[in-house]
């Protein structure tokens, strides 16, 4: 399981994150919503490493992940992340893109890497692009691409942030699908979403962010049918339509 | 003028000295291309440094280089080191010229390439469990070859034809080799004429082959 305790993060003078607590358990999905600037994004980056934190602590299994001494890059391979923007690599066809990372971290040979990624890549669809360049595909498939290159590690959690947030309106519910497959599978999830009515309908919690804190945490149908603060009923008033 | 008559003889006979020219152009080209490339790479270092001292030495160099004429530079290293007694080869000022400014060009290549390859990247990459190693090996540095790669067959077909400067101090390449057999013949038109197109194949074959290499290996469609 994933637990974060009294994590505090700053750029520069800025705070950022003011303690948050959260504990998201095997097989859960946790979905976090909150305004622009609340903090959403730099909590995943905490999470992976990516970011340094100043107080508290994260840890992932038995992984404490700002500790001196922590081997990151191992606890980046149990954490699968997507961002906002895709990112594919590319100089590399899809099969490439999401083999890498199980080739040169993992150690996999060529073989053994090419078929994982291909695995991946048929599970969210993509079966019939291993030899695509992604810039040639539309940001839907990108994003797909990001999902299964990250699943191509065979990781434990999966972080998404805002994964839907740069597509095109059209193209926006094949990558909820894929998420919803990875549900299924019962992957352990923390997506950063705007998408409300999918966060009602995948998560098992929902955190409400704001200004760094988590305002409210709860069941969807607590968090976003009934919420009891005053800041989430605005916010969701404001987003829902 | 109306009344020249051409006499391509002589030049024939004199071909195997324009040959020993044209390669002592490709050679002082391809050795100022590789030892500019090297020296580059710490001035683009050096200018994305965070060090004052670094920045400083780094853009003055490719300031200095990419502002003042490709002449002055070999004149500077051919008769202004001469005035201090520091007397260089022919060779060695036009090498030494072309290793100056090719290294204050290529900098700014190699520094925009790098700064055109979006942060994004390297957190993806990151965020698979990669070391800071391999992300530069295989996500960071194979895009910015890409877009290196063109600028760096300009720069190479550049140094090419302006090492024909040479002329001006006396080096024995293509030019200065014309130079020296047409004035000992007197076929002054005919002599550039074949100077010019030898220049032009060599160019060409540089740039085609360029373009063929570039073809096989970058197989995705990022310019
Ligand atoms: N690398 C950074 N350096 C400085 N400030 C940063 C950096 N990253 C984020 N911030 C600031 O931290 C605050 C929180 O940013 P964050 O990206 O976590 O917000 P968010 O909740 O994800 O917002 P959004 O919904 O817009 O994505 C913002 O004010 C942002 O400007
Ligand atoms: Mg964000």
């Amino acid at each position: 399981m994933i637990q974060i305790r009294g994590v505090h993060k700053s750029f520069g003078d800025l705070e950022v994150l003011k303690g948050i607590d959260l504990d998201v358990e095997k097989g859960e999905v946790v979905s976090v919503i909150g305004g622009s600037g609340s903090g959403k994004s730099t909590l995943l980056y905490c999470i992976n490493a990516i970011e340094p934190i100043n107080g508290g602590e994260i840890i992932v299994d038995d992984i404490n992940v700002h500790k001196k001494n922590t081997d990151q890059n191992k606890l980046r391979e149990k954490l699968g992340m997507v961002f906002q923007q895709w990112n594919s690599f590319p100089h590399l066809t899809v099969l490439e893109n999401a083999a890498l990372a199980p080739q040169v971290v993992r150690g996999l040979s060529k073989k053994d890497a090419f078929e994982i990624a291909m695995k991946e890549l048929e599970h969210v669809g993509l079966g019939d692009k291993f030899d695509e360049y992604p810039t040639r595909m539309s940001g839907g498939q990108q994003q797909r691409l990001a999902i299964a290159r990250a699943l191509a590690m065979e990781p434990s959690y999966m972080l998404f942030d805002e994964v839907t947030s740069a597509l095109d309106p059209e193209l926006v519910g094949e990558v909820l699908d894929t998420l919803r497959l990875l549900r299924d599978d019962g992957m352990t999830m923390i997506c950063v979403t705007h998408e409300i009515a999918f966060a009602k309908e995948v998560s098992d919690k929902v955190a409400f962010f704001h200004e760094g804190l988590i305002e409210e945490i709860g069941s969807p149908n607590e968090v976003l049918e009934n919420p009891k603060k005053e800041r989430t009923q605005q916010f969701l008033s404001k987003v829902l339509h | 003028m109306e009344n020249y008559v051409f006499h391509w003889n002589v030049v024939f006979k004199a071909f195997p000295q324009l040959l020993g020219g044209a390669f002592t152009t490709l050679h002082v080209s391809v050795l100022s291309m590789l030892v500019g490339i090297a020296i580059a790479v710490l001035l683009a270092l050096g200018k994305m440094s965070h060090s004052k001292i670094l920045v400083m030495a780094s853009s003055s160099w490719i300031e200095i280089a990419r502002n003042t004429p490709a002449l002055f530079q070999i004149y500077m290293a051919y008769f202004g080191l001469g005035a201090f007694g520091i007397n260089l080869s022919p060779y060695f000022a036009v090498f030494s010229a072309l290793v100056f400014v090719n290294a204050g060009y290529l900098a700014e290549t190699f520094r925009g390439g790098f700064q055109s390859i979006p942060k994004t990247q390297y957190s993806a990459a990151k965020s698979l469990g990669m070391t800071t190693f391999q992300v530069y090996r295989y996500v960071i540095l194979p895009q910015m070859f890409r877009r290196i790669y063109h600028p760096m067959t300009n720069q190479f077909v550049w140094s090419i034809l302006m090492s024909s400067l040479g002329i001006l101090v006396g080096m024995n390449e293509l030019s200065g080799e014309t130079q020296r057999l047409q004035s000992v013949s007197f076929r002054t038109l005919e002599f550039f004429i074949v100077a010019a197109v030898m220049y032009f194949v060599i160019t060409k074959f540089v740039l085609l082959t360029s373009s063929l290499i570039a073809k096989r290996i970058f197989k995705g469609d990022i310019a």
